[in-house]
C-alpha cells in the first residue's frame, strides 16, 4: 500500500470513527477528558503505525481497542491507592464487544452532551467541533480567529463543568427532545454561516472547512434521527446554500450576488440532493419548521435557470409562513428583499424603514436599504446607506462588493459643475 | 448529587412578594419526590455582618461582603441525579419564586 493511501486511509478513519470512538470511551470511563485523550493517542499511533504495519481490515476497531487501552494506561498512572477498586473493574472489563447499534447511540449522546444548554453557546461550537468532529484544538482556534491557548482554556473549561455540575452523558427523554435537538441545530447551523460568511478582515471570505464539517456533522444527525424534519431542512438547507459556494465570490475575492451569479457553476448534485431532502419533506405533511421553510425558499431560488424565472411570490408566500414561526426583524428584512421583485422597491423600503430600531446596528439592513434606494434612483441617500453598511460588514468579500456598488452610484449621478 | 439552588432577587425590580403559599407547595413536592434537603429565605442583605479574625483580632463590619443590585434572596439544597433534573427543578422554582435561580453544584 502506497503513503497516499495509507494517508487517506487514515483520514478517511478519522472521519468516520472519531465520533464513535470518542463515544464509546466516554460512556466506558465516565469521563469526556479521558476519551478525548485516548482517542487522540489512538491515531497518533495510527499514524505511526499503519504506514509500516499496514492498515487493519478493521480500523474502527482496532483504533477503539487501542485508545481503550490507551486510557486504561493514563488511569493506572493517575490511580490512586483509593482507585483500586475501580482499576479493578477496569481490569475486569477489557473490550466488551459492543453492538454496532449501540454505539451509534452513543455519538448521538456525546452530540446531546457537547450542545448542552447549560454550556455557553460558543462553548458549545468548540466542543463540538473537538469531541464530535475531531478537529484539533489548533483548528478550532483558527477557524474563529482566537489565540490558541484561550480555545483550548475554553475547552478544558467545558470539561470540567461537564465534571463537576454532573450535566449527565444520556438522550434527553422525548418529552425534551425538540428543545434539545433544535439547540443541537443552532449549533450545526452557526459554525455553517461562520464558514459561509465568514468574518474578519485576514479571513478568507469563505471558509470551507467549517461548512464541510457543519454538513458532515449534520449528515450524521440525520443518519441518527432520520425521521426528524428540522434535521432534513437543515441539512438541505446547507446543501443548497454550499451548492453556490464556488459563484457566490468572484475571482477577485468580492461577493457575487443572487442575481448576479452564474448559475452554470453551480453544484448540481448538491441541489438534487438538497431538493429531494425538501421533497420528502413536502411529502410528509407535517407542519414545517424553520429550516424546514428555509431550505424551500433556497430550493425555490435554485430551480430557476435564470433569475427572471424566480418565482417570487413563492419566496413571499415561504417568508409569510416563516414570519408566523419567527417574527424577529431580520426574518422581516428578508421578506422586504423578496417583496422588492414581486411589488417594487417603493413597497420593500417601506417595510425595510420601519425595522430601522431593531437592525440599525445591522449591516444587512443598511446594505438592503442602500439597494432599494438606488434602485429608486435616490442616489444621495443610497450612498450614505452603503457607507453605513460598509462601516458595519466584516466579510472580506461583502465589502468589496459594496465599495464597488457604492462608487458605481457616485459614476451615475452628474458631477457638480 | 447535591446541588446549591439559589435563588436571586434584584432591588431595582424585585420579583413579586406573594409567593409564600406557592414555595411551600413546591417545598412539599420535593419532599415528596425525595429531592429536598434544606430550604431557607435570607432576611435583607442589610442584615448581615462580615467577620474577618486572620489579623489580630476579629472585625466586624455592618452589612453584606459584597453589595450589589443582584443579591442572594434564600437557598435550597437538592439532592438529585444529575445537572437535568436540577435545571429542570430550577425552571419550575423559577416561576414558583418568580424570581432567578442560579443552581450550583457541591465538590
Amino acid at each position: 500500500m502506497s503513503v497516499i493511501d495509507v494517508q487517506s486511509a487514515i483520514t478517511e478513519a478519522h472521519h468516520e470513527e472519531w465520533a464513535r470512538v470518542v463515544a464509546a470511551l466516554t460512556k466506558r470511563f465516565g469521563d469526556l477528558d479521558i476519551a478525548e485523550e485516548a482517542a487522540a493517542e489512538a491515531f497518533a499511533t495510527a499514524v505511526e503505525r499503519w504506514p509500516a504495519d499496514g492498515v487493519p481490515p478493521n480500523p474502527g476497531a482496532w483504533l477503539t481497542t487501542t485508545a481503550n487501552r490507551k486510557a486504561i494506561d493514563r488511569i493506572r498512572r493517575e490511580s490512586k491507592r483509593d482507585d483500586k477498586q475501580r482499576e479493578a473493574q477496569l481490569l475486569y472489563d477489557d473490550d466488551p464487544p459492543e453492538p454496532l447499534g449501540a454505539i451509534d447511540d452513543e455519538r448521538l449522546r456525546l452530540i446531546f452532551i457537547c450542545c448542552h444548554p447549560a454550556l455557553a453557546m460558543e462553548t458549545r461550537v468548540a466542543l463540538t467541533l473537538r469531541m464530535v468532529a475531531g478537529l484539533t484544538v489548533p483548528e478550532i482556534a483558527r477557524a474563529f480567529l482566537v489565540q490558541e491557548a484561550a480555545m483550548g482554556q475554553r475547552i478544558t473549561r467545558a470539561k470540567a463543568k461537564i465534571k463537576a455540575a454532573r450535566i449527565p452523558y444520556r438522550v434527553p427523554s422525548m418529552e425534551d427532545l425538540p428543545t434539545r435537538l433544535s439547540g443541537v441545530l443552532a449549533v450545526l447551523f452557526l459554525v455553517f454561516n461562520e464558514g459561509y460568511l465568514a468574518s474578519g478582515s485576514d479571513s478568507d471570505p469563505v471558509r470551507h472547512e467549517l461548512t464541510a464539517e457543519a454538513i458532515r456533522l449534520t449528515r450524521l444527525i440525520r443518519a441518527l434521527l432520520p425521521e426528524d424534519g428540522e434535521v432534513a431542512g437543515l441539512l438541505a438547507l446547507m446543501l443548497l446554500t454550499e451548492a453556490r459556494r464556488t459563484a457566490r465570490v468572484s475571482a477577485s475575492g468580492e461577493l457575487v450576488t443572487l442575481d448576479e451569479q452564474d448559475r452554470g457553476a453551480w453544484d448540481a448534485t448538491l441541489i438534487a440532493e438538497g431538493h429531494q431532502l425538501v421533497r420528502e419533506r413536502l411529502a410528509a405533511r407535517v407542519a414545517p419548521g424553520r429550516y424546514q421553510i428555509l431550505a424551500a425558499i433556497n430550493a425555490v431560488h435554485t430551480s430557476a435557470r435564470d433569475v427572471r424565472d424566480t418565482d417570487w411570490s413563492q419566496v413571499v408566500a415561504l417568508y409569510d409562513q416563516l414570519v408566523r414561526l419567527d417574527p424577529s426583524p431580520i426574518v422581516a428584512l428578508n421578506r422586504a428583499i423578496a417583496v422588492a421583485e414581486l411589488d417594487g422597491p417603493e413597497v420593500a423600503l417601506a417595510i425595510v424603514d420601519r425595522l430601522d430600531h431593531s437592525l440599525a446596528g445591522y449591516h444587512a439592513y443598511h446594505a438592503t436599504r442602500a439597494d432599494l434606494l438606488r434602485r429608486l434612483g435616490r442616489s444621495q441617500n443610497s450612498r450614505a446607506a452603503y457607507d453605513k453598511a460598509i462601516e458595519l460588514a466584516t466579510n472580506t468579500a461583502e465589502i468589496a462588493y459594496l465599495t464597488r456598488r457604492r462608487n458605481q452610484l457616485g459614476q451615475a449621478v452628474s458631477p457638480p459643475a | 448529587m447535591q446541588y446549591l439552588v439559589s435563588v436571586i432577587d434584584d432591588k431595582i425590580n424585585p420579583g413579586s412578594t406573594d409567593r409564600r403559599p406557592a414555595i411551600s407547595v413546591f417545598n412539599e413536592r420535593l419532599i415528596a419526590e425525595g429531592y429536598w434537603v434544606f430550604a431557607g429565605g435570607l432576611a435583607d442583605t442589610d442584615a448581615a455582618t462580615v467577620v474577618d479574625n486572620r489579623g489580630e483580632q476579629a472585625v466586624f463590619s455592618d452589612g453584606p461582603f459584597v453589595e450589589s443590585k443582584e443579591y442572594l434572596a434564600g437557598v435550597w439544597v437538592w439532592e438529585v441525579p444529575d445537572l437535568d433534573v436540577a435545571l429542570k427543578l430550577a425552571a419550575e422554582a423559577s416561576k414558583v419564586c418568580d424570581r432567578k435561580i442560579e443552581v450550583r453544584p457541591f465538590l
